[in-house]
Order: C-alpha cells, then structure tokens, then sequence
C-alpha cells in the first residue's frame, strides 16, 4: 500500500541525522586566502562553495557565484574575506535531517556548514544532493533487509535438500469461544503470505480454514486443524471428535443448515459454509460418522509464487 | 474511487477509536454488500469496501480474511468494542452510516462503484 511506504520514508527522514549523510572531509578556506586561488579550489574538489575558516571557528562561506560575481567585476586582487558571506546560516550534526533539508529549501542555499552542537567548529558539509543520497542508501538498506528476509521464507522449499519436503501448521480450535474463533484462519493466512504464497491462493486457504474452524466452534467440542504445505500444494485437515454429521450429503447443499438461532442471529447459519470450502478447494473429502466425529480435507494446488 | 470520497458519498463517520484518516487515500474499486458471513466469504474482496449490518468480531475476521479496504456499517449500527479493535489491530477502517442498506449500496452504484466478482475462488479445474 502506498500509505504505508509513505509512512516508512518519512519515518526515515526523521530518524536521520545530518551527521549521517554530510560529507565529512570539507574543503575549507582561510579568509586571507585570495580570490584568485578560489578557481582552482572548487575545480580541484569539483564542489561549488566552501565554508571559510579562521582558528578553528567558521567565519563566512563563499560560493562560485561569489567568485563569478568577483570576475564579472574585472577580478580585482582581493581575500576572501572581502567577498564572503559573513552571516552564516549552519546546521548541528545532530539536527535531523528533515529540518536541514527545509532550511535548505526555504533559504534556497545549495549548501550548509555543519557544526558540532555549542561549538563554531566546522565538521562537515551538507547539501542537497547528500540529503537525496542519503536517504536513497538509508532506503535501500531496510529494502535489502526486507527482501532478505522475504527470501528466507519463500524459497524454503527450493532450499531444502530432500525427495519431498513439507511445513506443518496445527491450530487448536476450541468449541463455543465466539470471539477468538477464526484467529486459526487469520494465523494461517499471515504464515502463508510469509511463504511468498500467491494471495489469491492464500484467501482460498483461509477461507476454507476459516469455515471449518466456524463448524468446529459452532457445533463441536472442538478440534484439530492441520494445515500441510508443499511445494506444490496446501492440504487442510480438519478433525474433531463428535457430534458427527447424520448426512453428508444433505449437509453439503447450499442453504441446508441445523444452526440454531443464535448462530443465525450472528450472521451465519445460512448454510453455505460446507458449500464455500468446496468452492474454495481443488479437492474436498468429508467423512463423518454420528457420535463419533468428523474429518474433512481439503487440498489447495499452489500456482505460481510471488 | 477513494476512500475518503465512499465516506462523503455515505454520510458515513468513523467508527474507530484511532484516526484512520492516513487511510483516507486508500482506493476503492468495488463493493459487497450482506448480512449473512457465507455470503460475504464468496465475495472477492481485495480493494472492496463491505456493507453490513452485523457488527460483531467475526466480521472483521472475515475482512481481514478477504483483503477488504474497509467496513461500514449500515442503519446507524455500532460495531462491537471487541470488533473495533481487532479492526484497528488488523488495519481495516471502520465506519457507520445512518443510512439504510439500500439507500446506501444505491448511493455508491450511482456514483459507479462496481460491485465485485467472484470470479478468483473459482477452483482449477
């Protein structure tokens, strides 16, 4: 969902701190230094302004505008310090960057001094291009780690060394629990979106599981659910241990139901549950035996992973 | 169409605790609409919006189940505090309407909400 990645870029331009993205190693000059020099300068260091130094403290900045400015002048033989701007606007290290950054768009500056808090001591360089770079490899980071971990799980099968492999989930579902009821189904889910699943797949699954699981809190002590995942394809088991159902058959057609009704008056009990795990499933099997219990499977193909 | 202009279209207020407006932007491209659970589990939900009168904490299961955007909630219903958070748990918007069902599935297939399909669950043959 795009909200969500919104949400975890701005978070990251939260976190970051300028110290974290500027450059570290700054070119600096002296105010005594002579215009003439300042070509050469920004030339060699391929940057565009440098901040002006004297005993350790920043005194001013000087751009290439400036240097233009002192060409279109006739280059008069001039320092620095005739030429830079001497109300400096810098940032601290550990300002975030997200602040920088609107400081750098309100002011329309190309570059900020960085200091280190409560001193004038000079300890990096940030500009635009930095703040971008910076955010584009913090962003890439937790994309790679993201992606790692999504490759852990989805390629556990190609990663096991045997004939035949499989992962088994078992849910104990408890009977006449209303409000936990369907958390199997909803576990169950999220495990298989895990396995890099195709989620179109994954829904079947959940919804055959989420029916059975109804059936077993609705009209059984309880039971067991097992869901069997291959390469290839998803089994669903489901047993439990009475009452049994008196006719298969009639309880596999839509709209044939025994709910009482509270269950009705809950939204279910129209009868199609049954109905919609068949729906849902490539292969369905319902054994039941009065008194005794029930065992139904169901069998899911996999297609393609994601 | 957006899920900001479903809740315009349906007079519709929110039923969370939490805000839920960074959802706001969330698109819409169907509707399904029931108070029976069976039927709402042969929807096809990914990107729809649910119309229902039941407010209980099975619903949100089943949304959450179904990949559905968010819920509304028709005839001026309340949802359960149980089905609430679980919702906000699960990230699925909440809302209530005090219009009636028909009022409000007419309201959104005039402003060309397509009801959904059904047609993915359909088994390999």
């Amino acid at each position: 969902m795009p909200e969500l990645e919104i949400t975890k870029i701005q978070e990251l331009i939260y976190e970051l701190r300028v110290g974290d993205v500027m450059h570290k190693d700054v070119v600096t000059v002296m105010p005594s230094t002579p215009v003439s020099k300042l070509r050469e300068i920004l030339r060699d260091n391929r940057i565009s302004g440098t901040p002006v130094v004297e005993n350790g403290r920043l005194v001013g900045i000087i751009s290439v505008e400036d240097f233009i400015k002192w060409l279109g002048e006739g280059s008069p033989g001039c320092a620095v310090a005739d030429r830079m701007t001497r109300n400096v606007i810098a940032v601290c290290a550990d300002e975030p960057l997200i602040q920088a950054i609107n400081k750098l768009e309100r002011l329309g500056f190309g570059r900020l001094p960085v200091l280190k808090r409560g001193t004038e001591e000079v300890v990096g360089i940030l500009t635009r291009g930095d703040s971008i770079a910076g955010l584009l490899k913090k962003l890439d980071v937790d994309y790679r780690q993201a992606e790692t971990r999504h490759a852990r799980s989805s390629h556990i099968f190609e990663d096991i060394v045997a004939d035949r492999s499989s992962l088994i989930f078992e849910y104990d579902v408890a009977g006449g629990s209303f409000d936990r009821a369907g958390a199997s189904a909803s576990g169950l889910k999220t495990s298989l979106m895990r396995l890099g699943i195709n989620p179109q797949t994954v829904r079947r699954a959940a919804i055959a599981t989420y029916e059975a699981e109804m059936n077993l809190m609705f009209f059984t002590n309880g039971g067991l659910i097992t869901a069997i995942i291959e390469s290839n394809s998803i089994r669903l088991e489901v047993t439990d241990d009475g009452p049994g159902i008196e006719n298969v058959d009639q309880a596999m057609r839509p709209g044939f139901s025994t709910a009482p009704d509270w269950v009705r008056e809950l939204g279910f009990g129209a009868g199609m549950g049954l109905h919609n795990i068949k729906t849902c499933a490539d292969r369905m099997r319902l054994d039941s035996t009065v008194g005794v219990g029930t065992r139904l499977a169901v069998e899911i193909f996999v297609g393609g992973q994601t | 169409m957006k899920l900001k202009d479903v809740c315009k279209i349906l007079e519709a207020e929110s039923a969370w605790e939490a805000d839920w407006t960074p959802s706001a932007t969330r698109e819409v491209t169907s509707c399904q609409a029931s108070d029976l659970i069976s039927d709402i589990l042969s929807f096809r939900g990914p990107d729809s919006l649910l119309l229902t009168g039941l407010t209980n904490v099975q619903v949100i299961r089943v949304a959450e189940l179904l990949d559905f955007v968010a819920i509304c909630f028709v005839r001026g219903k309340r949802p359960e505090p149980e089905a609430v958070k679980l919702a906000e748990d699960k990230d699925i918007p909440l809302f209530a309407t005090p219009l009636l069902m028909y009022e409000a599935c007419g309201r959104l297939y005039a402003a060309r909400l397509p009801a959904g399909t059904k047609k993915e669950a359909s088994p390999i043959a």
